[in-house]
């Protein structure tokens, strides 16, 4: 019967590449040509004296010895660091208590944590650079009433945490709703013969439901490397409040950015991005091999 | 847990309160309470009047830029995910393997490159600009493709084929109404995605004119405070409020249609 179906399937196969095919093109279009183009333009070089001319490799070696883009990338991987673990155990955490049935109102709490994915990045931006204001920000004024120092969040070395809160904040909740539907969509069995065992909520936890999780927790590990590489609109947005911390190359897409609409060389400007995107890759195909090595693990167990 | 709820809503709740608040308001009283006099209908009327009502504009665009774009992306990722799933080709396996090798490359690393594509061909400051590179989505075809496995049944195709009807028309008349939730979940994550960009539009779009939401208001706040725009101090209320307005359409659409979000993105994360 399946081989029936099978050869059925390859009969009408080519109308397959219809339905795929507009989207395809939007692709090459919106995706191909760009990436390829600016690939291209990063082997060339625009100078006063002599105009556009090709110039190898010459753009990347600049790069590679560039001080500016490689302060911006480490920052970018310490802000991963100090970001996404936190982040990630705060969300599987809430999902984890939610999904117990010992909160009093599961539904709402839900909806509250993700509400701030709704919110644009700009306008969390916003609101943060207000209540970190260190004068008159609602945090300076609660630190006041308690008598406790006040801290300068966008000064030194406070600056990438306040800016790692901000992040967190927007996406707790997205990352919580993944792991959320994942355990939803486990069965309950092994619960029930865990409880009559003796288990409980925390071993549940710990020993049933987490080592499930994994497939969701690493991709949300991955799109949280893909995010936090590429962080642009938070710092961008706050350069204003803290112009000495937040300076022109403070992430490689600030850097990319200055570099093609400040400075004008679009060129290098293409070269960071192909960069970045390659750090991106590296990095993300990094924890794609982890995830499938603790696959392994785990079946072997 | 409710405190760590509550710092989930302190930031909203402390910007809706300051909506009612003038300037000297913001600075000179405890950001949770409310000042005497209460400036709300005073700011709405300044936000929607600054700069010729510049406001306007930018929720006009970002609806634009979010419904034509999120349909758009729906569209056809629902289209190429059915084709994915339903059809046997010669390019099929190299090709969802560079869809979904996609969503690896960063989307700011690549509106630098789209920009200087655009510019050559003139889309730049267009609304194109912003709608065409939204319209793609490689996780929703990558959703669409898993939900078009179990939503629609080979032998259906089958027994609608040997009705004699075009694959174009079983598409529309048939499997597009049972792939619909998976639809719609795809509608509802492009546009929050499209609705909240910042970078894209920020490249693209030089005339304010055609600038979304956030760019604009981000604009409003960079000028505010580097005092950019002579000592006018309303401003500061104008992005409080503007920032306020803007974000409820889509805490709304979030609250009404949150199930989805759900049923859609555990397609995703449960592999085995």
């Amino acid at each position: 019967m399946e081989r029936v179906i099978l050869a059925k399937r390859s009969r009408h196969g080519k109308a397959g590449l219809l339905f795929v095919a507009p989207f395809m093109v939007v692709f090459i279009l919106t995706l191909v040509v760009p990436l390829v183009y600016s690939g291209y333009l990063s082997f060339f070089r625009n100078r006063l004296v002599g105009g556009v001319s090709f110039v190898g490799t010459k753009n990347y070696i600049q790069a590679f010895h560039d001080h500016a883009f490689w302060s911006g990338l480490e920052r970018v991987v310490g802000f991963f660091f100090i970001q996404v673990p936190f982040m990630l155990a705060a969300a599987l955490i809430f999902a984890l208590v939610i999904d117990s049935g010992k909160l009093r109102f599961p539904k709402v709490i839900r909806i509250l944590i993700f509400i701030p994915y709704a919110v644009p990045a700009v306008i969390a931006a916003i609101m943060w650079g207000y209540l970190y204001g260190p004068n008159f920000g609602l945090l300076s004024q609660i630190s006041r009433y308690l008598h406790t120092p006040s801290i300068h969040f966008l000064n030194g070395w406070m600056t990438l945490p306040s800016i790692a809160n901000i992040v967190t904040w927007e996406y707790v909740g997205y990352n919580m709703i993944i792991m959320y539907a994942a355990l939803k969509s486990f069965s309950t069995d092994l619960y029930e013969a865990a409880s009559m065992d003796g288990a409980n909520g925390f071993q549940l936890a710990w020993h049933i439901k987490i080592p499930q999780l994994r497939p969701a927790i690493f991709l949300c590990l991955i799109f949280s490397v893909i995010g936090s590489f590429q962080l642009f609109t938070e710092p961008y947005q706050m350069t204003p409040l803290s112009p000495a911390a937040l300076n022109n190359s403070f992430t490689p897409n600030i850097y990319a950015y200055d570099e093609a609409f400040v400075s004008q060389n679009i060129n290098y400007a293409a070269t960071i991005s192909f960069m970045l995107g390659f750090a991106v890759l590296i990095a993300a195909s990094f924890v794609g091999l982890v995830s499938r090595q603790s696959r392994k693990r785990a079946i072997n167990v | 847990m409710l405190c760590c709820t509550a710092y989930f809503l302190l930031p909203l709740i402390w910007l809706f309160i300051t909506t009612t608040k003038d300037t000297t308001g913001i600075y000179s009283s405890f950001g949770l309470w409310f000042t005497k006099v209460n400036h709300l209908f005073a700011n709405v009327k300044e936000v929607f009047s600054l700069d010729d009502g510049l406001y306007v504009h930018w929720m006009v665009n970002t609806t634009i830029y979010a419904v034509v774009g999120a349909t758009g992306a729906a569209l056809i990722a629902t289209a190429a995910g059915y084709g994915f799933s339903k059809y046997d080709f010669g390019l099929k396996k190299p090709l969802f393997g560079v869809v979904l090798g996609s969503v690896m490359i960063p989307m700011t690393a690549l509106a630098i490159p789209t920009f200087l594509v655009f510019s050559k061909i003139h889309l730049v400051n267009t609304r194109w600009a912003i709608i065409l590179p939204s319209l793609i989505s490689p996780i929703g075809v990558y959703l669409m493709r898993v939900y078009s496995d179990t939503a629609v049944s080979q032998n259906l195709l089958e027994a609608a084929r040997i009705d004699g009807l075009g694959e174009l028309r079983i598409f529309f008349s048939i499997s597009l109404r049972l792939l619909m939730p998976g639809f719609i979940t795809v509608v509802l994550l492009s546009i929050v995605s499209i609705w909240n960009n910042y970078f894209l539009p920020l490249i693209m779009l030089n005339s304010p004119n055609l600038q979304p939401l956030t760019v604009g208001l981000s604009g409003w706040a960079q000028s505010s405070i580097s005092g950019a725009s002579g000592g006018d101090s309303s401003i500061q209320a104008a992005v409080i409020t503007g920032s306020a307005i803007s974000l409820i359409p889509l805490i709304i659409v979030f609250l009404i249609l949150q199930r989805f979000w759900e049923n859609g993105l555990s397609a995703g994360s449960n592999k085995e």
